[in-house]
């Protein structure tokens, strides 16, 4: 019982990216407790000065392949806002499509492939295959339908084409959309209900674990804000987005190639969890009764259910891309160009959600319209800090157990986030180093 | 029935990411409506991004990303050995992509741009493809690798066949798809000289081609850069245009 403990996850599995899981324990006292992001660093802030603004959105997409669609539409909006670009209603409905089938396929990604295994004690989803066929199946069903989104919307669903500064290069048919609603509709709508039976099943399994910290994420006052917003922090309530730097305070740590931020305390969260203890009021009947039914409840300070939370977002996506479809159907599709012509060179801000959190880009244009300055702030690593606090009050709550159960629920933790460690930088693998105690 | 005749072993295959935003990786699982029945035919030993486990050896390693780092070239070479086919997927592998951007920039002032005062923590070297460091047996092309290609070459491969690779411009498979040319709608583009593979998809939904698969073998640089100049980009911009998705290969290898 001399509570000595040291694990050491060395690459984590099932999270996008590199990472590992630090826990050193001397004598009941914890002396270490970090998710280290060992990602090869990309330096994308260097790799855009110079560069025109028809490349930004180009080039920043490849931060990420999972949250390409959220930094195309963050820079987008980072470059129409610097450049004086406005966009149509049709471009604003276009965009929040696809933010919907990005957030469903992300969302679908992450709980059935990622977190499931652990919930039904598998290394991974391939096991399932022939135990779980119809609801691997479904999962299947799902992505196909979110990236079909993208596919149909952008060209395509990772690293989209598409979406330019002012609007579109391509607008999908009436029949195309016609088909993706129907879909949506026949498919969508009841693989969304199953789902939310399987969790439901599954719930009992998520660990229970709570510590309140502070919540951001984007809001905004006519619907639940997945594309725009201005910034909500559930200790110091709104900020405009162009105040985002009062709210990230990035900073430099030794065992991170990820930059972590805070911002009223040690940590903050983003993500699913932090929309939908924010915004939660704002979800429609569907979502809310999903959320009912898997024992999801406002003001939820338990990080492993951001899972739960994903779930209700599918949800909300499939309802919400109905009816912007039908609202695209209504106006009738104009075939427009996209407005390329700025009024004006200077700073610009983008911020949207993306499946891991709020995401922030900002870019100063010289007036040939190069980018001078780049930062993107980016959702996992706005997570990071909060991660190293929940691990520091989770060890000594469970450190009677097992070292490979204290392990497990470790990594379920880091996973529970939805780390995107290429994004920030990219993720982590948790190593025990010293196996002598256990 | 169907196991009398199955194989005993299956290929065992791997896949391996390096720098990059595995976005390569995620377009395989994006395969949703072949990959059960891929899964029948191979046994996927190791694959970080979406399972646990780990092995000794492999059939075939596929590897995405870029070599941008002291230990990605220890992890390379240590998975070389244990391959017996090595595969590079995508633009970071094959021709080290976008990462690559950054070698045109002294580095030290890429490392500071990003983490200031910091910047020693975190040591790098020159994006590269995976070939500068080891034996590739195949490229498939492409930011994202493209779907079409993937399977064509898993498929070859998984039944021990060579692979055809293609070598005629984008430009031939957006003729193919009779797309007007984005010349004449007044936009510049580098399909002329960009290894086709893609189904000219970019041109095909009006965007220009971002040069993103690598270029033809014997590429002409100085006709490309006359088309990008006559069509409005000063030669400053029409170079950086061309280095978008090519920067590892430095101008003066061109021809």
């Amino acid at each position: 019982m001399s509570k000595n403990l040291d694990i050491n996850v060395h690459h984590l599995t099932r999270v996008e990216g590199h990472g590992n899981i630090v826990i050193n324990m001397k004598e009941g006292r914890l002396e270490k407790a970090e998710l280290q992001i060992v990602e090869a660093p990309r330096y994308f802030e260097a790799l855009l000065k110079g560069r025109s603004f028809h490349e930004a959105a180009i080039i920043t997409s490849r931060i990420c392949g999972i949250c390409a669609l959220g930094h195309q539409i963050a820079s987008l909006k980072a470059t129409e806002d610097a450049l004086g670009l406005e966009v149509s209603e049709q471009t604003i409905l276009l965009r929040k499509l696809l933010v919907n089938g990005a957030t469903l396929q992300s969302n679908v990604l992450h709980v059935y492939f990622l977190v499931a295994p652990d919930l039904l004690n598998a290394p991974s989803v391939f096991p399932l295959i022939p135990t779980h066929k119809n609801v691997i199946l479904r999962a299947l069903r799902m992505k196909r339908l979110a990236n079909d989104i993208g596919d149909i919307v952008s060209g395509r669903a990772v690293h989209p084409i598409t979406p330019v500064p002012g609007g579109f290069t391509h607008i999908p048919t009436a029949g195309e959309l016609k088909e993706l609603r129907r879909r949506l509709i026949e498919e969508g709508l009841p693989d969304v209900v199953e789902t939310v039976k399987t969790i439901k099943s599954l719930a009992g399994r998520i660990p229970d674990f709570v510590r309140e910290t502070e919540y951001i994420s984007l809001q905004d006052k006519n619907e639940y804000a997945l594309y725009d917003g201005e910034i909500f922090s559930s200790d110091t309530g709104a900020t405009a987005v162009r105040n985002y730097r009062d709210i990230t305070s990035e900073f430099v740590v030794a065992h991170s190639t990820s930059k972590h931020a805070r911002h009223a305390r040690s940590s903050y969260m983003v993500g699913a969890l932090a929309r939908w203890n924010n915004n939660h009021n704002q979800l429609t009947e569907i979502s809310l009764n999903a959320a009912e039914e898997m024992g999801l409840k406002p003001d939820c300070y338990n990080p492993y259910l951001n899972n739960v939370a994903q779930v209700v977002e599918c949800a909300h996506c499939v309802e919400d891309s109905i009816a912007i479809i039908d609202r695209l159907l209504e106006l009738g599709l104009k075939n427009e160009k996209p407005n390329q012509t700025p009024t004006k060179y200077g700073v610009g801000i983008g911020s949207t959600e993306v499946p891991r959190g709020i995401l922030f880009h900002e870019y100063e244009y010289d007036r040939k319209g190069n980018i001078v300055f780049a930062n993107c702030i980016i959702p996992t690593g706005q997570n990071l800090a909060n991660i190293d606090d929940d691990m520091k009050k989770l060890v000594p709550e469970i450190i009677d157990k097992p070292k490979k159960d204290i392990t497990k629920q470790l990594e379920m933790l880091v996973r529970a986030y939805d780390p995107c460690i290429s994004c920030s930088v990219h993720l982590l693998n948790v190593k025990f180093i010293n196996d002598s105690e256990d | 029935m169907s196991t009398q005749t199955a194989p005993k072993t299956k290929p065992q295959i791997a896949f391996f990411d390096f720098t990059s935003c595995e976005g390569c990786q995620l377009n395989k699982l994006n395969l949703e409506n072949h990959l059960l029945e891929i899964l029948e035919h191979v046994d996927i030993v190791e694959f970080r991004e979406a399972m646990d486990d780990k092995a000794d050896a492999y059939d075939i390693a596929f590897i995405e990303g870029s070599i941008s780092t002291p230990s990605c070239v220890e992890r390379i070479h240590d998975i070389r050995r244990r391959a017996k086919i090595l595969v590079a997927l995508g633009s970071c592998a094959v021709t080290g992509g976008i990462n690559a951007m950054k070698n045109l920039q002294p580095i030290e002032d890429v490392r500071e741009t990003v983490y200031g005062k910091d910047k020693y923590l975190f040591p790098t070297l020159p994006a590269m493809p995976v070939s500068a460091i080891v034996k590739v047996d195949y490229e498939i092309h492409g930011c994202p690798m493209s779907i079409p290609e993937f399977l064509v070459v898993f498929k070859a491969l998984v039944m021990g066949k060579q692979p055809i690779k293609p070598d005629s411009p984008v430009c031939v498979e957006c003729k193919l798809r009779e797309n007007e040319c984005l010349y004449d709608r007044g936009m510049v583009c580098l399909g002329p000289i960009t290894l086709s593979g893609c189904d000219a998809i970019c041109p095909s939904f009006g965007q220009f081609c971002t040069g993103c698969r690598g270029l033809v073998p014997d590429a002409n640089k100085n006709a490309m850069l006359d088309i990008l100049t006559d069509h409005g980009l000063s030669l400053q911009e029409a170079e950086k245009r061309l280095l978008l998705f090519n920067s590892y290969k430095q101008p003066d290898t061109f021809k």
